[in-house]
């Protein structure tokens, strides 16, 4: 059987690109080793939502009294917890495999390797049903994603017991009274926010100098402060030394300001980046051009082996299914001969714990690093009458524009529902809005989302209610 | 089925105007055939059919102006594919616009046009590029839009900004669709209505407009005149005619002065250049541009390194280049990308003019009549043919001097042609 197009991995970047590939009208496969949907639905953004929305209501019920509201005795049940995760990851992955299904999409469930082909390379499956399959295609999409960093020097690397990757914090047999996680970007974050939620106790190490750090400095520091009411406790600028396992739990060493630590507790979550899963795949052999450990893709997708486009986590960074859709349809498109818009859209980024934290565009770090001159307007939940409303008046928005050009540059959130307004800046940058644009569109009252033209009004000194 | 797409008729062509269809719906084409006219600035151009079958619909009526290249203008049924449409049913959809096909083909690497031109005067830009527009003073209208529908957005700036294409009041590269300059109405100027015909507006008559408006308006320029005694050269110019006879050439004075304006060319190479935001381009070669008057207005073929040809081979080439631009039959290469030119306006007995900067070229000779006038040598009024020359300048290319200077060349061998051998 030969196709126009065969797709290695069914992540959110390869099961969309294959679904556009087959709107083209190219006729594609793609080829899984695990599970359909690949760890966004399986693993990672989906069902750590699912764990995050549990811990949410949660953690309402203790506040209950804010909302003249009492209950007696909530409680949970951390194995069902776990289970209603596990759940909607089966519904999704079923999902995915109704999409292949109605798009004509061959599903080759196995392990795939390249081999040097004529005009493209040819993939090599090792069946999960037994024996290989040889598929031909003119175009092969590299979709294969990426997994836990683990660093073996220092013993960070998962046992499935007491030092855990994501992967194992998603459904973890029981739950631990007490967890290090060390690194606190979105998947740290998101971890410590849920387990803490349920009554662990939480120690975060970050080695830099702030908590987020891929996020404007001014939310780090709310977040931090947020976080640090709600009990998590935190070791920043802390240089994780070593990791070992004594009779009990585990004990991670640590330098902080020159000073070494021991820290105990009962597990730990490695959340120090990823590695792209693109080891054991043949590329070596095809010549495949590398950079720092993803493959070389130009910006449609394409790599310098003729036939062959890497798209998403194993691509590079940044490491988010939503950028790895964008990239998968758009290679499809390119590959097809479509027209294509060729927008470059930024992409945004969603830390979903309790505060959420939502960001796209550049910080004010990086403006500045780049000698940009600018005009920054902020304004807080706590002037906004839905977040007094909703007892969710903390943190704010902040929003940068260009001076000269009235260019929106970037915009930084922190706060109840966040992750759901940022889409308004994600299509405004993308639409190429100025601050005119931001400051002359009404949004809808009451809502948090006023707290968006509040500040785009404040970069000009013209904020109406604080 | 196949689409016959709007042609480029040159490499810079973005649209132009269908002027007219041979065929109509039902008749049968095959490879060859001359089925449409399209009408750019300045050439009428013929389509001819690729395939051969059945025109199954018109989708661009004759007439419509800014068709873009690559739209789709008329629908081919291939032999043995759909068979020939019943004329009427294919003849409905056959509307300028919206030759879109009903049901979304599978495999489609065709690619989706932007809609035609629009007719509104509101460019489509982002907020950022019409702000960015503003402050670096370019106007929207020369940009060509790269976003969703041809929206201008900030990249397209930038484009413009590292080509310096869309300079408010420039010429754009090709024939963007600049508008003509808004002036108050003939009613309003005190001219009854009625009491004249108007003759619409042409494509070559547009690009007159506008691109001499902006030449006009944008180019510092400057005149230099010189009067040159052609006695000799009347006398070169006998001997020579005698000499071609056999061979049925014969050698205008214009043709003398085109030699001459590209030896004189490579003696002052500094007058033989453009300006442009980058720098100077010195051409290598001195590509002489002559105007020729013809129907409608005036175009201006191309002697190519005149400095390399014979008279009779000058001769030759603007007999067959002017016949075929009264014909309208020129190709846009023969026309387009000259280094110089030349307007003469002599045989009308005109004694003198100055002609506008013909962009982006640096410098255009105006010539004028040679007549017998008086003139001083020695002292002693004596009787000489002169004629009278003017120099027009890009002052931002050719200075003063550098002008002078090139002039004088020009008089030198034209008053001594035998110069012109050496």
């Amino acid at each position: 059987m030969s196709y126009d197009l065969v797709v290695i991995g069914s992540g959110p970047g390869g099961y969309e690109g294959a679904i556009r590939a087959s709107q083209n009208g190219l006729k594609v496969a793609i080829v899984e080793r695990e599970a359909l949907g690949g760890i966004c639905l399986n693993w990672g953004c989906i069902p750590a939502k699912a764990l995050l929305k549990s811990a949410e209501v949660y953690d309402k019920l203790h506040h209950l009294e804010d909302y003249g509201l009492s209950a007696s005795n909530p409680g949970y049940d951390f194995e069902k917890v776990i289970q209603r995760s596990r759940g909607v990851t089966k519904t999704m992955s079923g999902g995915v495999a109704y999409l292949m299904k109605k798009n004509k999409i061959d599903v080759i469930e196995g392990s795939a390797v390249l081999e040097p082909g004529k005009d493209s390379p040819k993939v090599v499956v090792t069946l999960k049903a037994g024996g290989t399959q040889t598929v031909e295609a003119k175009n092969v999409m590299l979709a294969v994603g990426a997994r836990a960093r683990e660093i073996p020097a220092i013993g960070a690397v998962s046992d499935g017991e007491r030092i855990w990757t994501y992967r194992n914090a998603l459904a973890p047999k029981s739950q631990p009274k007490s967890l290090i996680i060390i690194g606190s970007g979105a998947i740290g974050i998101e971890f410590a926010s849920f387990y803490q939620a349920l009554g662990t106790e939480v120690t975060v190490v970050e080695a830099m100098d702030r908590i987020l750090p891929v996020e404007d400095h001014e939310v780090s520091a709310e977040a931090l402060k947020a976080f640090k009411k709600r009990g998590i406790n935190f070791r920043v600028g802390a240089k994780v030394t070593k990791i070992e396992k004594p009779a009990k739990g585990v004990a991670v060493h640590v330098e902080v300001a020159g000073k070494s630590e021991v820290l105990t507790a009962e597990g730990c979550i490695v959340a120090v980046g990823i590695v792209a899963n693109t080891d054991g795949i043949g590329l070596e052999k095809l010549g495949v051009v590398m950079d720092r450990g993803h493959v070389k893709n130009d910006s449609h997708g394409k790599t310098n082996v003729k036939g062959l486009y890497a798209i998403g986590d194993c691509a590079g960074p940044p490491w988010l299914a939503h950028k790895a859709s964008h990239e998968a349809v758009h290679a499809a498109d390119y590959m097809a001969g479509r027209k294509l818009s060729n927008l470059n859209p930024p992409i945004p980024g969603c830390t979903y714990a309790t505060p959420e934290v939502a960001s796209v565009g550049i910080t004010e770090q990086a403006a500045k690093e780049q000698k940009l001159d600018v005009k920054i307007g902020r304004f807080p939940f706590r002037a906004n009458g839905r977040a007094v409303a909703s007892s969710e008046t903390l943190g704010f928005v902040k929003v940068i524009f260009e001076k000269k050009t009235g260019a929106l540059l970037g915009a930084h959130m922190i706060g109840a529902n966040v992750t759901e307004m940022v889409q308004g800046f994600c299509l405004a940058i993308t639409m190429e809005a100025t601050e005119e644009d931001l400051q002359g569109t009404v949004f809808p009252h009451p809502t948090m989302s006023e707290a968006i033209l509040e500040a785009s009004l404040d970069a000009d000194g013209r904020v109406i209610n604080t | 089925m196949t689409d016959i797409l709007m042609p480029a008729l040159s490499p810079t062509m973005e649209e132009g105007i269908l002027a007219k269809w041979h065929v109509k719906v039902g008749d049968t084409v095959s490879a060859g055939d001359v089925i449409a006219e399209i009408e750019t600035d300045k050439a009428t151009m013929e389509v001819e059919a690729v395939d051969e079958g059945t025109i199954e619909a018109i989708l661009i009526e004759a007439g419509t102006e800014g068709v873009k290249v690559n739209t789709p203008i008329a629908r081919l049924a291939g032999e043995g594919g759909s068979a020939a449409p019943a004329p009427q049913k294919a003849a409905e959809p056959a509307k300028a616009e919206a030759p879109k096909a009903e049901v979304a083909p599978v495999a489609a690497p065709a690619p989706v046009s932007a809609p035609a031109a629009s007719s509104g005067a509101r460019v489509a830009a982002s907020p950022l590029a019409r702000r960015l527009a503003e402050i670096n003073k370019l106007d929207l209208k020369l940009l060509k839009g790269t976003g969703p529908h041809g929206r201008v957005i900030k990249r397209d700036i930038e484009e413009a900004l590292k080509t310096g294409v869309g300079k408010a009041g420039s010429a754009p590269a090709a024939a963007a669709a600049s508008e003509p300059r808004k002036v108050q109405s003939l009613e309003q100027l005190g001219i009854a209505p009625g009491s004249y015909d108007l003759v619409p507006l042409d494509g070559m008559r547009k690009v007159i407009a506008r691109r001499l408006t902006d030449s006009f308006r944008d180019i510092p320029h400057f005149p230099l005149t010189i009067d040159i005694e052609i006695d000799n050269l009347l006398a070169a110019r006998a001997k020579i005619n005698t000499a071609l006879e056999s061979q049925g050439v014969k050698v205008s004075v214009n043709d003398i002065v085109i030699k001459a304006v590209a030896l004189a060319l490579k003696q002052v190479p500094e007058a033989n250049a453009s300006f442009t935001p980058e720098g100077i381009a010195m051409h290598h070669n001195a590509d002489i541009a002559m105007a020729v008057a013809i129907d409608g207005g005036l175009i201006t073929p191309i002697i190519r390194k005149a400095e390399t040809k014979s008279l009779a081979q000058i001769a030759k080439e603007t007999k067959d280049l002017a016949g075929r631009a009264r014909d309208r039959k020129l190709k846009p290469e023969e026309f387009q990308g000259g280094t110089f030119s030349v307007s003469n306006l002599g045989m009308f007995g005109i004694k003198q003019f100055a002609s506008i900067i013909n962009e982006p070229q640096g410098c255009i000779l105006s010539v004028g009549a040679g007549e017998q006038r008086p003139v001083v040598k020695g002292g002693q009024l004596a009787v000489a043919t002169v004629m009278t020359v003017t120099l027009t300048c890009d002052h931002r290319v050719v200075d003063g001097s550098i002008g002078a200077k090139y002039i004088t060349a020009l008089k030198d061998l034209l008053q001594d042609p035998i110069k012109m051998l050496a």
